[in-house]
């Protein structure tokens, strides 16, 4: 008896607990305990995706009830990729939390940052769509609770808004749960795919009603148009960590539609088979659009980064609508690539906000910043990535999808939707990295001291600035090493385009015998 | 170890890695960066030089290295003799542009960045020279637009700087972006991104369907870098960078790799009508534009930029001619102008360095003051206009015969002969004028320094460039010969035709013509006043205004939608979430040809459900017309849950009815407690369209709900829920399934959700925590907040109800009850004690720490599942067993009954702590250090 899938749950999960309590021992105490978590979690992950390279889907039962009655947990090699980089992730995002003293801003942030890693990696580890319902909540209420740490009046109000969209998802999922489990009488989404294969046409439409309702509820987490209005202003106005580790959440809603519509509407699904595709591939192309002309309206850098992510984001959605192999193989690349660079430029976003004393990080001109060419070139490393320019990973990405449409009816659309959208990017960027270090107020010399605090420009708090480099290296690593990663991506694309293993390995397991069970005469 | 066998990459990583040291090395010593740039420079050509033997001999060489077989991706270099021939000029002409730069650059600008900057683009012009995939040229291509944007905006104080750098990014970075959309293609019709693969495929691309498009976005990136018309208006604005950056991007290296391409590409697209009128066409504009506004222009650089545009028109115009001829004439003015044009430039930018102006109605008679650079400068000159004894003179000779050549094709094109004439015209009046203007014409008017020859160091570069000017006008054969005949055997990829680089042709067509440019150019130099005046008179296109007014407009555009579609609202969000979930799943149902019900028989209607549902309606509806009110509209949506509880009853869920009816006195008694603190009623805020808007929204979301719910009711229905009425007893030792679906079956999932409310206990401490609201003035009207009754009572209450939770705790697993209950039971028994005692009196009581409940309830039940793995099962597997006690008798045992207390804890915990938290928000000043 293996305990390999439920790793990445149980160790957040008891840091998160022991955090909590040792909560009259100090923000020392708690700061080793989640660092030290954290830690074994980058290594467990490790091991974790090892294994799911290693071994065809693995599964887990909970309480020792088997599928599809109890809950299963299935460790597939694109759970253990989504697990791998959200702790990553996290790593970096705590450290910066820490060296930053984000963490003692309010209260329970260790707390809030566990129990949010073990929403998400319980999220990619479910294989029962009520109980991927439970971590949706989970992640929802520890997302919440990050995104206000801190206070403030602009947190809150976004936090609102982040928090009532999301709760309207919830309700929508009951719904199709709801409506699902109705007319298919099950919850496991191995057996919800192989009851949806054999469904007659008489009930055909109820069930797409509740797929497509689904995608909507996966599509407000992924923030895909016209669902991602909670996004912008949340990202923009949160501590620089916590927007920094949600550069994952999104991906959350990606992976969601990747495996419940995957199983449930894969090829096997018969009429119902690729149910949502179209309005992928069609309301990723209007998402990175609209982003587009986000990215150009933003009035400050972070609102800018937010929307930077929209339209990664849409680039996702849009190569999983293509629907190939080879696309799926680009996508999950492109996720690489699209959650650490995020993360990083919201850290970067932090420290120029800082350095831009009242300014912020508003789109004003404003005075210098201290060690401006090292943060400009950093910020230019950074675009590059971000906008899919060469050499960085964007680029590659970007190229890997675009090549993958080819044969698409679409290519065209997707052709000239990603360029043109890249190219608004682009200009963009050079628009606003060009007046946050280019066009600098003089430094007036001679005036009164109180005047001089008052233009002044900030202070960089340089620490944590290891998370920024190891964030934004990703964008040369996979470049360099595309070769390596790639064969992951794509092991785990042609894993995914055959679920007849996951399907089988769910739904033959069996428990462990002869549990301690006594019943009374 | 074979050198030859890994150079090439060297060659072009080398001046990356200079670009690192240089900046570096700048800390320490201003003039280390140019030395470390020079040095490296003279590396990477040593490094060319052991290929030259084989590459002279007609040998190409690649050096290829995985990089992303899946895709087609190599790290792949190529040397051939049109790939040596620019990688010659890229790096000669650096290094002279280097050596002009350290003595150009004033002491206030930093020599790191500049040298950094220009290394950088260096390397990646030999990168774009020496791609053996097309990918990594594409790479390298856009790497060009982006180190010529740090370039260009070197001096970043500058208006001019910064706008010209973001126009030249903008417009190459679109021709870059379409280059990867030209170059997938490309790659989609061969089969190949590999150079080799792509030149040897050329009949397959020009019959393949994608053909136009493909050569369409390539051609795209040609004119965007190239400066073709109407792409031609960055080019002028760059000229804001420091002149050495101008020397090398607009002569031998930026605006060049464009026609690099076409050379690169010609036996792969060329050949075709679509080739010849994009090409040719563009390239004629261009010619013609740029000679002609060139003359115009009062500022030496300007002149020069228009210059620039109008030879690089010749250049694509004989490559549109499509003949093997034409790529002759085409690089072997690739040469001469990278020679003539990076003098000139360097000399404008001495004139510039040493007079302080750049205006040539200012700068007159320079001769006697610079006579050295005049000399330099006289010679470069003549060689743009095509004197003889000068290089320019032998390639627009060829230039010529190519356009008479290509006119007897047919009955139109007569016309080609005579526009690139009076392109020549032009080209000869402003040389003239570069000449005549700056270093005759009387006397200097105003200039900001006295001018003087510049230092040394600073000429030599010039000189070197002059000499080859002169060498090459002089002496063809001897010089330039054999590397234009290995770079134009690998431009055509076959032996080129037999060519004559002799100075004398003996009288013919094209020597006439250039007689009649050098003779009418001259005329319309010497009456260049009265067209210098009619020129101003009138208004110009002016693209660049052009592109501002686009990209205004889109900027514009781009802050209407994002105001108009994300404004940050809340009901807008909201609304579009309904619509999109009405459109797609209604969409979702009417694409199948499924019947709206079931045939399932539906129960009776009988009296009490019926009133149940009218009451429920009743309420919703007066929810929304008091919902200003709010505390009616609260008690309005208590009715509810109750009605709701009841149905649970009626349909025998009593597990389910007691839960809803605790949640329920919960939630209304924390909302309460919420209300405290708002205003009683909400203002009105929105207007009639928006009302109509809501109600249709919420009017078909309500149908539709109820659609979808009768689409699933009126269907039979059978599922897993008989495994858990069959295992229950056996499987989960209790009689209660409900109750062992929540500890047992579905365990995780309570355990989940126990994490939720933990959650949302923390999260409102969080939040509140150190906030401090004063209440709504109206609330203060009851002075005995604590009336001596209810404080009684509640005290004698909470032990009974306290002892209830007990009772219902313990039984869960076999009758209606369980943690769940039982915490929400105990809750509301505290918080009575709470409302009616205060909150300062109970908590000198309870001196419980709500947090370490919520810590220890997860603990409790974390562990209940962690046990089971020690002995070998998974997480949360249960077990029980029956003990004998005296007098009570059996009694089971499951280990589920301690899963259930970590969850009366954490509902206990986290109902109290929010109540807590709410009703101190307005005493937090008596203490900030919070709980």
């Amino acid at each position: 008896m293996t305990h390999t899938p439920f790793l990445p749950l149980i160790l957040p999960l008891i840091a998160g607990i022991l955090i909590l309590l040792a909560k009259p021992g100090g923000i020392k105490l708690q700061r080793t305990l989640a660092i030290t978590a954290t830690a074994i979690l980058v290594a467990a992950s490790l091991y974790v995706m090892q294994s799911a390279l290693q071994n065809p889907p693995q599964i887990y039962a909970l309480g020792n009830w088997k599928a599809p009655f109890g809950i299963v947990l299935v460790l597939d090699q694109l759970s253990a990729f989504m697990v791998l980089i959200t702790s990553l992730l996290a790593a970096a995002a705590l450290w910066f939390a820490i060296r930053q003293n984000t963490d003692t801003e309010g209260a329970h942030f260790h707390v809030l940052f566990q129990i949010q890693l073990f929403g998400i990696n319980g999220a990619f580890l479910t294989g029962d769509l009520f109980n991927l319902f439970v971590f949706f909540e989970v992640l929802l209420l520890a997302s919440y609770g990050l995104l206000l740490h801190g206070g403030g009046r602009l947190k809150t109000r976004a936090g609102l808004h982040y928090v009532a969209i999301n709760l309207i998802g919830s309700t929508l999922f009951l719904f199709a749960v709801g409506a699902l489990y109705g007319i298919l009488g099950t919850l496991n989404m191995a057996d919800l795919a192989q009851k949806i294969a054999l469904l007659p046409a008489s009930e055909q439409g109820v069930v797409a009603t509740a797929g497509l309702m689904l995608f909507v509820v996966f599509g407000v987490k992924a923030a895909m148009f016209p669902l991602y209005l909670w996004l912008p202003q949340a990202y923009a106005n949160t501590s620089a960590p916590v927007a920094a580790l949600f550069a994952i959440m999104t991906k959350v809603g990606i992976y969601a539609i990747l495996r419940v519509h995957g199983l449930l509407f894969g090829d096997a699904a018969g009429d119902l088979a690729g149910l949502h595709i179209d309005w992928l591939l069609w309301l990723g192309l209007l998402s990175m659009t609209f982003a587009a002309f986000g990215v150009i309206a933003a009035k400050n850098l972070r609102q800018q980064v937010a929307y930077l992510v929209l339209a990664s984001v849409a680039t996702l959605l849009v190569a999983i609508g293509i629907n190939t192999e080879q696309a799926l193989s680009a996508a999950l690349f492109y996720l690489i690539h699209s959650t650490f660079i995020a993360g990083g430029l919201f850290l970067l976003a932090d420290y120029i906000r800082q350095g831009r004393g009242h300014a912020e990080d508003a789109f004003v001109r404003a005075h210098s910043m201290p060690s401006a060419i090292l943060i400009g070139s950093v910020f230019i490393f950074a675009a590059l990535a971000i906008s899919g320019m060469p050499p960085l990973s964007g680029f590659l990405g970007k190229f890997l999808i675009l090549q993958s449409a080819l044969d698409h009816p679409a290519f065209w659309w997707i052709l000239g939707v990603v360029l043109t959208s890249s190219l608004l990017i682009i200009i963009a960027l050079a628009r606003s990295g060009s007046l946050l270090f280019y066009n600098i107020l003089p430094q007036e010399e001679n005036h009164a001291p109180d005047n001089a605090q008052q233009t002044s420009s900030g202070k960089i708090n340089m620490q944590g600035c290891g998370s920024i480099i190891g964030l934004l290296s990703v964008g040369a690593i996979l470049v360099l090493f595309a070769q390596p990663i790639y064969n992951v991506t794509d092991s785990i694309a042609q894993q995914l385009n055959q679920p007849q293993m996951y399907l089988q390995n769910v739904l033959q397991f069996t428990p462990v015998e002869n549990a301690h069970k006594e019943l009374v005469e | 170890m074979n050198l030859l066998a890994f150079n090439l990459p060297i060659v072009v990583l080398l001046p990356f890695i200079a670009a690192a040291a240089a900046a570096y090395s700048a800390k320490f010593n201003r003039l280390a960066a140019a030395w470390v740039s020079g040095i490296a420079t003279i590396i990477s050509l040593a490094l060319l030089i052991p290929a030259a033997a084989a590459i002279f001999g007609g040998e190409t060489i690649i050096q290829n290295w995985n990089w992303l077989h899946q895709a087609g991706l190599q790290f792949a270099f190529r040397l051939d003799g049109l790939a040596m021939l620019f990688s010659f000029l890229i790096l000669i002409i650096g290094l002279l542009v280097i050596i002009y730069a350290r003595w150009y650059l004033a002491a206030k600008d930093s020599m790191g960045r500049f040298f950094a900057y220009l290394m950088m683009f260096m390397g990646s012009m030999l990168g774009i020279v020496m791609s053996e995939n097309l990918i990594q040229l594409v790479v390298f291509w856009e790497l060009t637009s982006i180190t010529s944007f740090l370039l260009i905006s070197y001096w970043q104080h500058r208006k001019d700087a910064r706008e010209g750098a973001r126009m030249a990014l903008a417009i190459t970075g679109a021709g870059g972006l379409a280059l990867l959309g030209g170059v997938i293609l490309l790659g989609h019709i061969v089969g190949s991104y590999q150079l080799s693969d792509v030149l040897a495929s050329g009949d397959l691309i020009r019959n393949h369907e994608l053909y136009l498009p493909t050569l369409i976005l390539i051609l795209l990136a040609v004119f965007t870098k190239s400066a073709q018309f109407p792409f031609h208006f960055w080019l002028p604005h760059a000229m804001a960078a420091p002149t050495p950056v101008s020397a090398y991007l607009h002569s031998a290296t930026m605006v060049k790799a464009g026609i690099f391409l076409l050379a690169r590409f010609f036996p792969a697209l060329s050949g075709t009508d679509a080739w010849m009128w994009l090409v040719g066409g563009a390239g004629m504009a261009t010619l013609l534009i740029g000679a002609y506004t060139a003359l115009f222009k009062h500022d030496l650089k300007g002149l020069l930029a228009y210059s620039t545009i109008s030879h690089l028109g010749l250049i694509t115009l004989l490559f549109g001619f499509s003949s093997q001829f034409a790529t002759v004439a085409a690089i072997f003015h690739i040469i001469n102008h990278a020679t003539f044009k990076a003098s000139l430039f360097m000399v404008a930018g001495i004139i510039d360095h040493e007079t302080g102006s750049r205006d040539m109605r200012k700068l007159n008679g320079l001769l006697k003051y610079m006579p050295h650079t005049a000399a330099l400068a006289i010679i470069a000159s003549l060689a743009m206009a095509g004197v003889p004894l000068l290089n320019g003179f032998l390639s627009k000779e060829m230039f010529f015969a190519e356009a008479v050549s290509f006119s007897q094709g047919n009955s139109f094109a007569w016309i080609i002969p005579v526009l690139v004439t009076i392109a020549g015209v032009f080209s000869v009046a402003y040389s003239l004028r570069f000449v005549h203007d700056v270093f005759f014409n009387g006397e200097p008017i105003d200039l900001p320094r006295t001018p003087h020859e510049p230092p040394r160091f600073m000429k030599i570069p010039v000189d070197l460039l002059v000499i080859v000017c002169l060498a090459v006008g002089i002496l063809p054969m001897y010089t330039v010969a054999p590397i234009l005949d290995i770079a134009v055997t690998a431009s055509l990829q076959s032996t080129p035709p037999e060519y004559s680089l002799a100075l004398w042709h003996g009288v013919n067509l094209p020597l006439i013509m250039s007689a009649i440019a050098l003779g009418v150019g001259a005329l319309v130099y010497f009456r260049r006043k009265p067209l210098i005046a009619n020129y101003e008179r009138h208004e110009h296109i002016n693209a660049k205004q052009y592109f501002q007014k686009i990209l205004a407009a889109v900027i514009r555009f781009s802050e209407w939608l994002s105001a108009r579609f994300d404004k940050g609202s809340l009901q807008n969000a909201a609304a579009w979430t309904l619509f999109a979930t009405l459109v797609i799943s209604a969409y979702g149902f009417i694409s199948f040809n499924s019947p709206l019900l079931g045939d399932r028989t539906l129960l009776p209607m009988e009296p009490v459900s019926m009133i149940a549902a009218a009451v429920i309606i009743v309420a919703s509806i007066l929810t929304l017309a008091w919902h200003r009110q709010r505390l009616q509209s609260l008690i309005v949506i208590g009715v509810v849950g109750l009605i709701t509880s009841l149905v649970f009853v009626k349909f025998s869920a009593p597990d389910l009815a007691l839960t809803q009816l605790s949640v329920e006195v919960v939630t209304i008694v924390l909302l309460l407690l919420a209300l405290y603190f708002l205003p009683q009623t909400t203002p009105k805020e929105t207007g009639m369209s928006r009302l109509g808007r809501d109600a249709l929204l919420a009017i078909a979301s309500g149908i539709g709900v109820f659609l979808f719910t009768m689409m699933v009711l009126s269907r039979d229905f059978s599922s897993i829920s008989e495994y858990f009425l069959a295992n229950s007893v056996p499987g989960g030792g209790g009689t209660n399934v409900v109750n062992v679906i929540l500890v047992d079956f579905r365990g995780f999932d309570t355990l989940g959700e126990i994490i939720v409310l933990a959650l949302a206990g923390l999260g409102i401490y969080a939040m509140l925590q150190g906030l401090h609201i004063n209440p709504h003035s109206r609330f203060r009207i009851n002075a005995d907040a604590h009336p001596v009754i209810l404080q009684t009572f509640s005290r004698l209450m909470l032990p009974l109800m306290l002892l209830v939770a007990v009772f219902i705790f313990l039984r869960g697993h076999n009758l209606p009850g369980g943690g769940f209950i039982a915490g929400l039971i105990a809750s509301v028994a505290l918080i009575v004690v709470y409302l009616s005692n205060g909150i300062e009196w109970t908590q000198s009581r309870l001196r419980v720490d709500m947090h370490m409940v919520i810590g220890f309830g997860l603990l409790i039940a974390t562990t209940t599942g962690l046990a089971a793995m020690l002995v070998g099962y998974p997480f949360l597997t249960s077990a029980f067993s029956h003990i004998h006690w005296p007098v009570v008798g059996d009694f089971e045992l499951a280990s589920a009954i301690a899963f259930d207390l970590g969850v009366f804890l954490v509902v206990v915990g986290s109902s109290v702590i929010s109540l807590v938290q709410l009703g101190q928000l307005s005493h937090k000043p008596e203490n900030p250090e919070g709980v």
